[in-house]
């Protein structure tokens, strides 16, 4: 039973994890339709920023919170500079300049920094955590706090604010946004800029645990599309929910059904899956189209 | 007095297909002055090019400054609201966030929350709907929704395009007067593009019949009103 509550739990801060990632990649699909095939190597290359401040000597959470700024500096700079002028191009292309984007992360980061794997600090305590009669580590437990807070805060910021209620009007209606003033562009790039910063908080609090190398979000991205399809890739709330049944889901049958080789095929098989059987997901909306 | 809105020489075109054919015509600051035609005559895209939304030349001259090359976004800020064919509604979000967009450029927040209570005590009906999805309400509920968007601009210029479209008679009725009432105590003035000419002439001062692109004809409404071509075409007797 122990063995098994750990599992899940295990499950739960791996999902949190993809909830973050899934999140992101629905933010940037509601606005525009595209699934950002780069998402995952921004947050890694993200991860390494936080690496070589650490490294540099700025203590964890001061590091932490400047990256999250860089990301999001960064988010809105390629957004304005390489998105902007493929806004109308066909999808296809849209789709190879987002590969371009992975590949040149990728690159960029092996340059950089080697293929060499890094180890990479986590904030929190190296003994395991007490609940009850049940031993958990505070790196998982730490992990799922951040991720709860970053939901939080990101729902009280589309939910109450005037700048979050004009994202997602200029995400669902670009010409009505635009007659009553606000400045549509701007509104996708500052969405590029939260998704690549909640990359970043992802990308941080996984590399403790995967370790630091520039594929290191190759498998995740794949859990983040399960995620954001189980949910309903239109829909934020069912992407995190979505991101927590396919942690749990996928540390429970790699723990005692599939072993742990064939995880990553348990992704693939949940997006066929999904894709054949309810395309929409759990929570998305059924987009009907008059012919 | 110079007009509110003076339009002259105004072209525009969706990719090769030119749509309006040089219109002139200007607006009274107060009034209310409508383009009637029929459809496919050229009065919504009259209407987009006023805010920028279509490849245009020509001069559109909003109280005393050239607008025509400012970004869509841009013209909102100078107290220009525009209620778009097919309303335009965020089908998505509740009715109460809906008019907020609406106050969106506006900084006097104080003023936009009694905004709220002056527009729900026009049309009561969006207060107790207010907390409902906007996608989920009634299309003239969402034309009422969509006028009252506007309306939280606090506009000085208000651009109707079709407010009549696909409602019953009830509450096309009841819109108008709601118009005609803002246009007198709000002194707002109103530029409506209609198809139902008879309702228009109704509402309207002065009005411009706009036929494949070109002004035709103009006038106060009771001019139009009693001439013999409009009467057959577009009023019906």
């Amino acid at each position: 039973m122990d063995a098994f509550l750990n599992q899940v739990f295990a499950g739960l801060a791996t999902g949190g994890i993809y909830a973050s990632l899934a999140l992101a990649l629905v933010m940037i699909y509601q606005a525009t339709h595209h699934v950002n095939f780069a998402q995952g190597e921004i947050a890694m290359f993200a991860t390494y920023i936080a690496w070589t401040l650490i490294n540099a000597g700025v203590p964890y959470w001061p590091a932490f919170f400047l990256t999250v700024a860089i990301a999001f500096v960064l988010g809105v700079l390629i957004e304005r500079i390489i998105v902007r002028p493929v806004e109308r191009a066909p999808v296809l292309s849209v789709v190879v300049v987002f590969i371009g984007l992975l590949v040149i992360f990728n690159s960029l980061a092996g340059w950089i920094y080697t293929y060499t794997i890094k180890v990479f600090p986590s904030p929190f305590p190296k003994e395991p955590v007490h609940l009850g009669s049940h031993l958990f580590s505070a790196h998982q437990i730490g992990a799922v706090g951040v991720t709860l807070v970053v939901l939080v805060l990101l729902y009280a910021f589309f939910r109450f604010t005037p700048l979050g209620l004009a994202m997602r009007a200029a995400a669902q209606n670009p010409d009505s946004s635009r007659l009553v003033g606000i400045r549509v562009g701007w509104m996708l790039a500052l969405g590029w800029g939260l998704a690549a910063s909640i990359g970043a908080i992802a990308g941080m609090m996984v590399a403790p645990t995967v370790y630091l190398d520039p594929n290191m979000m190759a498998g995740i991205l794949l859990y983040a599309f399960a995620s954001a399809l189980v949910g309903g890739i239109d829909n934020p709330g069912g992407a995190v929910l979505g991101g927590f049944i396919v942690g749990v889901l996928e540390n429970l049958l790699g723990a005692y059904v599939i072993g742990n080789e064939l995880k990553l095929a348990f992704a693939l098989v949940l997006i066929v899956g999904v894709l054949v059987v309810r395309p929409s997901g759990l929570f998305g909306r059924v987009h009907v189209t008059r012919v | 007095m110079a007009a509110l809105l003076q339009v002259s020489g105004l072209h525009a075109a969706y990719g090769q297909t030119r749509v309006l054919h040089g219109i002139d015509f200007a607006l009274e600051e107060g009034s209310i002055t409508a383009l009637l035609g029929a459809n496919g005559a050229g009065k919504t895209t009259t209407l987009r090019a006023l805010c920028n939304m279509v490849q245009t030349t020509g001069a559109i001259s909003y109280a005393g400054t050239r607008i025509e090359t400012r970004a869509t976004e841009d013209i909102v800020r100078l107290g220009i609201a525009h209620v778009p064919d097919g309303r335009g509604t965020f089908v998505n979000l509740s009715t109460e966030e809906n008019l907020r967009l609406g106050a969106y450029v506006r900084k006097d927040r104080r003023a936009v929350e009694q905004d709220f209570e002056r527009i729900y005590s026009y049309f009561p009906r969006l207060k107790e709907r207010r907390h409902q999805q906007a996608g989920t309400l009634s299309g003239g509920e969402q034309q009422m929704l969509a006028v009252s968007r506007a309306l939280m601009l606090r506009p000085r210029l208000l651009l109707l395009d079709e407010p009549s479209f696909g409602l019953a008679p009830l509450i096309v009725r009841e819109i108008f007067d709601i118009m005609r009432a803002i246009n007198q105590s709000e002194k707002v003035s109103i530029l409506l593009v209609e198809q139902n000419a008879a309702m228009a002439l109704d509402l309207a001062d002065h009005a411009y019949l706009i036929e494949t692109g070109r002004v035709v004809l103009s006038g106060t409404s009771a001019e139009i009103r009693s001439n013999d071509a409009v009467r057959r075409s577009y009023l019906g007797y």
